[in-house]
């Protein structure tokens, strides 16, 4: 009956359809498989610089035990002695003190922009933040150079001093500004822009009928965004936390500009420290007569990659659950 | 009128530029069901939401005039406007159970206002308020189930519950049960009905028959302006305005 009809339907068209359909379907299933390739690219990538590095890093790997390496304390490449735990440590100090600095504010600003701010000043506001973000690395590292160093020599570490001297986290080790916190405060502001943007995005997602319902009980608007605003969206903050960490994590040139890179121990923030990404930037292309001297570089790139896989992975499958609940 | 619960005067709304509520005059009396009709976009809705300053939720709006409840303005630059929201309940028109259990619902509001000493005062009060919604016999095998696992019908009701809990006098409905299944709608009903005797009413509604099942008292509005007000009994028998008239009638 169908078939009738359709060949009706056809013939008063008055076209032959016919010929055309099978070249037609050709060009959608064409595209389809080209732009599943062109997906493919970007996780092809991660596994060629993943096979790459491990087949790089394998002559230090092979003539070392990983955790020897992993733990070992001491950098001397002359000697053959390859620790990358001041730079692992160096790495998480500085990303950790970054992270502390800028989570407070940014998620103050972020409740801020998407609960209380009028539109007017949100769409002036949510440029400038993505301005921020625009700004190159290089360009926050003179800033941190200019400012932050001389800020933390002149004021911070002094102010330590005289309120926290007695907390060894707190004390001032050595006499330049040069160090984590200058780092971390440098950091701070980098990835800032990002975790407010996500964590605006995430407030976003909470219906209007939920503050209603909350406001019309005659609850105040602070205490709808604390009591039923906020618990809603805990997933999705803490996974831009961990967005805004991973891309710590892997900032070189702004860090390396203001953090001392000495590969010592860090036990202060006012310590200096030599995080992975600097130490590669470094020294990569130099001194490449020393043995495993290559090999040991591009393990340690190989370990910075690992630790931001974990971390993007883990703040992906903290949004993917908080989407899935909302 | 001796017994006027929320009096508005000379009121205008205005979204931007958009001249919502025209010169609003009327009286909503104590202890019965106001209904709210109207066309779509006439300002009932508008008009409802000025009583529990929820209008100055929306961006960009601007209100003269007064609306008093129990002869104080609550537009008064003094006047708390928690404290109006406390007075002046809402039923929104599709239940919104805040993520929380079901307990956690009925004791929100009572603790957003420390209106109780002990837990056990607590308890009390949200068994109470979840008997008087007609709920508790469903619900109080579950009480820390999260409220969203109930039926939209009883998620209606808990929104009532809710709202009665932090001790309202007047109780706004947007459209109640706009969103409900015909029984669910008539167990709200129902409830409203019973509550008329210790609160003041006021409902929004579409639906003509509602309207004639719950009024007491009708305001008809008519692109923003109030066109007509007064007992139930006789704008419905005897329409003054051509307008509610052709409306009562179906025309439009």
């Amino acid at each position: 009956m169908s078939d009738i009809q359709l060949n009706n339907t056809l013939k008063t068209e008055g076209r032959l359809s016919r010929p055309s359909t099978p070249s037609r379907a050709r060009t959608d299933r064409a595209a389809q498989r080209t732009f599943f390739i062109i997906t493919l690219v970007p996780v092809a990538l991660i596994l060629i610089v993943a096979v790459a590095l491990v087949v790089r890093a394998y002559p230090i790997l092979n003539s070392y035990n990983l955790s020897d390496l992993l733990l070992g304390e001491t950098w001397r490449p002359n000697n053959g002695e390859f620790g990358f735990r001041p730079f692992i440590l160096g790495t998480l100090w500085v990303t950790t003190v970054g992270v502390l600095l800028a989570v407070p504010p940014c998620l103050l600003v972020s409740v801020y922009l998407a609960e209380y701010a009028h539109n007017r000043t949100r769409t002036i506001a949510k440029p400038i933040l993505d301005v921020l973000a625009a700004i190159p690395p290089v360009v926050y590292g003179v800033w941190g150079l200019l400012s932050i160093v001389p800020f933390v020599d002149d004021v911070l570490a002094p102010l330590s001093e005289r309120w926290f001297g007695s907390v060894s986290i707190f004390s001032v080790t050595q006499p330049t500004g040069f160090g984590i916190l200058a780092g971390g405060i440098v950091l701070a502001v980098m990835i800032s822009p990002l975790i407010i943007s996500v964590i605006f995005e995430v407030l976003s997602t909470v219906p209007n009928d939920l503050r209603h319902a909350s406001l019309a009980v005659g609850a105040t608007k602070w205490q709808t965004i604390r009591t039923v605003v906020l618990p809603q969206v805990l997933p999705g903050i803490v996974a831009a936390i961990v967005l805004g960490a991973s891309r710590a994590l892997g900032e070189t040139i702004a860090v390396l500009m203001v953090v001392g890179n000495v590969p010592n121990i860090p036990t202060s923030v006012f310590d200096t420290a030599y995080p992975l990404p600097a130490l590669i930037a470094n020294n990569y292309g130099e001194m490449m007569s020393i043995p495993l001297y290559d090999a040991a570089l591009l393990g340690a790139a190989l370990v910075l990659l690992v630790v931001i896989l974990i971390f993007n992975i883990l703040s992906t499958l903290v949004l993917q659950r908080f989407l899935r609940r909302s | 009128m001796n017994n006027t619960h929320i009096q508005v005067k000379n009121l205008n709304a205005y979204y931007g530029k958009q001249h919502a509520l025209k010169d609003i005059n009327i009286e909503i009396p104590k202890n019965q069901i106001t209904v709210i009709m109207g066309p779509s976009g006439c300002g009932k809705t508008t008009l409802l939401k000025t009583f529990n300053r929820f209008f100055e939720l929306n961006e960009n709006v601007n209100l003269t005039g007064e609306v008093l409840v129990d002869g104080e303005n609550i537009y008064d630059p003094n006047v708390d406007v928690t404290e109006v929201r406390k007075v002046v309940g809402l039923l929104a028109q599709r239940p919104t159970p805040l993520p929380m259990s079901i307990y956690d619902n009925i004791a929100y509001g009572m603790r957003i206002h420390q209106m109780k000493k002990d837990r056990a005062a607590y308890k009390k009060s949200v068994r109470h308020y979840l008997e008087i919604a007609g709920l508790w016999e469903e619900v109080h095998k579950r009480m820390h189930d999260p409220a969203t696992s109930l039926s939209i019908g009883q998620q209606q009701r808990l929104c009532l519950a809710r709202g009665l809990a932090v001790e309202p006098e007047i109780i706004l409905g947007d459209e109640p049960t706009s969103a409900l299944d015909p029984i669910s709608s008539q167990n709200i009903e129902s409830r409203l009905l019973e509550l008329k005797k210790d609160y003041t009413i006021v409902i929004v509604t579409h639906t003509l028959r509602q309207a004639k099942r719950l009024a007491d008292h009708v305001i008809y509005m008519y692109l923003g302006e109030v066109a007509e007000a007064g007992p139930a009994h006789e704008v419905f028998t005897n329409p003054k305005h051509e307008r509610t008239k052709q409306y009562l009638e179906g025309l439009f």
